[in-house]
């Protein structure tokens, strides 16, 4: 296999991240194994070490007694060819043994459009595709990660979906594994002995069933499985395990530095953001944990810069007294310290100042919608002066760089929000002329539009998805609004956020359309390289389905929807509250100043929420 | 400036120049010493590396200069339980010479040909390196050029290890001008095709300067 390997990594583009062998990697004595897992990121290898998330459970597994958890990534096109050519089958890095020799395999999922990567790495490793066609308990697909929460397209090829945190289920799971393997279980019996794991779905123990107008009408859940999967969370992240010895890789990744993630959860209820509702409750790290963890992982890594992690930073209770001792340390060390998610509203000038003694980092904004009305509606909670005011004294700083985000086709739109956003950009620029105090290097303003995706589990959930064709009359209009020559606008393409709206909110049916896809040769397509619209409306043609059926349809209040059998904490009834205020342009406190009542709390048998 | 002497083997040999660099940046930082950094707005740590090494080209006589930011203890040992698996450190030398100096690089070859070669093959191969020129078309910046790369192999012996494996070792210029070994093979592929083998493995083995003395 390794002399194979050899010859056809000069063949590729950056074989460094085909080969493992990186500092901190964690190789075991196969004899003192028991159980081994092939943990998946249906990406490249850059995209897939930048994960905190996965550094998290390579780190749970690999302390687990017995247990030898390797990575494995995607191979970029012309690794996968020169692989196929010579039958070289998916393998994993830290032993480069072939992935179907492995007892499970995982697979962490944070993006729709991966979707196709993990049924080509499932061909890539010689294993079936479908779930059904694999009858032994050796080489079980398992998957968890944020798209978890709507797992149903991907149904026919997963065995069993983890939905949560998973720093405590994944160590439940495996250990059930590891009895079931001494044992000599079947696969059946493991996995309705796996559904009882809190947090565990298995979804061929459920039948979906559909109307002749193909809306799908009820799910039955079979052999006693349980109506609905709740969501895992950690009770305290100060006891919960963070990897600081963690993998540094030998070659450039994306998010090449250590990240200290400060909280999970968020207070901010952005109506558009799955993330922001799917994370909940809101639970911290103490300060001074995290400052030793900072300082360990710095140490322990070589890494010279780092980022505080969060869904929003500037909502950390305890970021001053944190960012303090980090900047003291990080100057002392000539470590960059970079602060991202910062609001608008309470980025204080100090910090600014601080953080910069320590490495100038850009300016970033996302206010997401053009027009005071519209962020009221989606309850984005930054207002057109706290914008102005930041890049006020932004600029007076010394800072002539800044990076905006929209979204277009959010619920509501109107034209008016749209030359909103040329209007904003507008004032921004005329801010830089009154308050700059260095404009011989000129203002750069780096604009990009997002085409607006409903997602499962916010209240925009049931909202239909405009067309693509609309979504580009909006993007031209915006474009033709905006005249200075400082402004560099990108959009999204319209053909992938349909694609993601069909697969995010989509049901079981999806499966075959998935498998066709990739049969036709759908493959990263989260890569403008690789992304080709054509292969997927052949897939949905050939299969006679619908695309529009999934994006372009309100769902009912009444409607049974594909992700219903999951619960992530928050309920139903608050994500149409809501909506319905939403549509009333009105906002909601965030939960600092007003508990909502979400329901998150209650996730555990009752948590605090430390909003 | 001091300067270290390491080596770039197993799957290591995958790691472009450039990360070769980021590598040991951070190797030096998780060995607790303080490299000396750059000025300006973006500070850097200051390594660089003599004779940059193509990614697959294994070596075993690489070397890094270095400077740190105030007097430290350094050894080899302990930037070596730090670095990634295939580099590790041979030696340190406290004030390297000039890198002008370096003029010739020792290299082995290794040829295999799958389904074997034979003796007559072999004396062809031979006979490639002996002609009066050969000439390559470089492409740099400027564009193309050919160059005759003979004159810049100074020594070279051929030997069959067994049926399918040929090992080379020469001799080359190194700087001013340089010949990448690699061209080496380059230039079967050009003017011998039939003898182009199915995989080259190619290891740096020592650096000279002009008396022929080791290059430290």
């Amino acid at each position: 296999m390794n002399e194979r390997l050899q010859r056809i990594l000069p063949k590729v583009q950056k074989p460094a991240r085909y080969v493992g062998g990186e500092y901190g990697q964690i190789v075991k004595n196969k004899e003192d194994v028991r159980l081994r897992v092939a943990f998946c990121f249906p990406d490249t290898y850059e995209i897939g070490m930048s994960n905190v998330g996965m550094r998290i459970l390579y780190g749970v597994m690999n302390e687990m007694d017995g247990v030898w958890c390797e990575r494995v990534f995607a191979p970029w096109g012309d690794m996968e060819e020169e692989m196929t050519k010579a039958g070289i089958p998916l393998y994993a890095l830290e032993s480069q043994d072939p992935v179907k020799d492995f007892d499970m395999v995982a697979f962490t999922i944070g993006y729709e459009m991966s979707y196709t990567n993990i049924l080509n790495m499932l061909r890539l490793a010689d294993m079936p595709l479908y779930a059904k066609d694999r009858p032994d308990l050796k080489g079980i697909v398992f998957a968890g990660g944020v798209c978890a929460v709507n797992p149903e397209p991907l149904a026919d090829f997963i065995d069993f979906f983890c939905v949560g945190e998973g720093e405590e289920m994944t160590v439940e799971i495996l250990s059930l594994y590891d009895k079931a393997k001494a044992e000599g279980w079947s696969k059946e019996r493991f996995l309705r002995q796996v559904a009882t794991i809190g947090g565990v779905y298995v979804p061929a123990l459920y039948e979906h069933h559909y109307g002749e107008d193909g809306k799908l009408t009820a799910i039955e859940p079979l052999d006693g499985a349980p109506k609905t999967v709740t969501k895992r969370i950690i009770k305290d992240l100060d006891k919960a395990y963070y990897p600081t010895d963690t993998i540094v890789p030998s070659t450039e990744i994306v998010h090449d530095r250590t990240n200290l993630e400060v909280f999970r959860g968020c207070i901010r209820g952005c109506r558009f953001c799955q993330a922001g509702f799917c994370y909940r409750p809101v639970r911290p790290r103490n300060a001074d944990t995290l400052y030793q963890q900072a300082v360990e992982s710095l140490e322990t890594s070589g890494n010279h810069e780092i980022t505080l992690a969060s869904l929003s930073t500037s909502d950390y209770k305890q970021l001053e007294p944190l960012a303090d001792k980090l900047i003291d340390y990080c100057e002392a060390k000539k470590i960059n310290l970079s602060l991202p998610s910062l609001r608008a509203d309470n980025f204080s000038r100090e910090l600014m100042l601080k953080v910069q003694r320590v490495r100038k980092s850009g300016l970033t904004f996302a206010p997401e919608a053009g027009t005071q009305r519209l962020r009221d509606a989606i309850n984005k909670n930054v207002t057109e002066e706290e914008i102005l005011t930041t890049c006020a004294t932004a600029f007076s700083g010394g800072w002539n760089n800044v990076k905006l985000y929209f979204m277009l086709g959010l619920p509501t739109e109107t034209d008016e929000d749209v030359l909103g956003i040329a209007e904003l950009v507008w004032k921004i620029i005329k801010t830089w002329k009154d308050t700059a105090t260095n404009k011989k290097r000129g203002l750069s303003i780096n604009l990009a539009t997002a085409f607006f995706v409903p997602k499962p589990f916010t209240p925009f959930q049931w909202e239909a998805q405009i067309t693509p064709e609309e979504y580009m009359r909006r993007v031209h209009l915006l474009q033709d609004a905006l005249h200075s020559k400082a402004v560099d606008y990108r959009y999204h393409g319209s053909d992938l956020s349909y694609l993601e709206a069909v697969l995010a909110r989509g049901d079981r049916r999806l499966g075959k359309v998935l498998a066709r896809a990739m049969e036709l040769g759908a493959r990263l397509d989260g890569w403008d390289e690789y992304f080709n619209n054509d292969i997927w409306m052949q897939a949905f043609k050939e299969c006679g389905m619908d695309p529009a059926f999934y994006a372009q349809r309100a769902y009912g209040q009444e409607e049974v929807l594909p992700w219903q059998t999951i619960d992530v904490g928050v309920r139903q009834e608050f994500l149409w509250q809501e909506r319905q205020q939403a549509y009333l342009s009105k906002v909601t406190p965030d939960c600092r100043v007003k508990c909502s009542a979400c329901g998150a709390n209650c996730l555990e048998g009752g948590v605090k929420c430390d909003a | 400036m001091p300067r270290l002497v390491f080596e770039k083997t197993g799957d290591s040999v995958w790691i472009s120049h450039l990360d070769t660099m980021r590598v040991f940046q951070r190797a030096f930082r998780r060995a607790g010493v303080m490299l000396k950094h750059s000025q300006g707005f973006t500070p850097r740590a200051i390594v660089s590396i003599a004779l940059p090494l193509s990614v697959g080209v294994e070596s075993r006589c690489e070397l890094l200069d270095y400077e740190l930011e105030q007097e430290a203890t350094l050894t080899a040992d302990m930037l070596n339980a730090v670095l990634p698996e295939g580099m590790r450190v041979l030696s340190i030398v406290e004030n390297g010479r000039k890198i002008k100096e370096l003029t010739h690089l020792r290299a082995h070859l290794t040829l295999t040909y799958d389904h074997g070669i034979t003796d007559e093959q072999l004396q062809q191969l031979q006979a490639l390196y002996h002609r009066e020129s050969l000439v390559l078309e470089k492409h740099s910046r400027k564009g193309k050029t050919e160059t005759d790369i003979l004159p810049m192999l100074c020594e070279m012996t051929m030997e069959k290890k067994d049926n399918t494996t040929v090992g080379m070792d020469v001799l080359v210029c190194a700087q001013n001008p340089s010949l990448n070994p690699q061209l080496l093979i380059n230039a079967i592929e050009i003017y011998a095709p039939e003898l182009m083998p199915d995989a080259v493995k190619i290891r740096r083995m020592e650096v000279y300067d002009t008396e022929g003395q080791v290059f430290r």
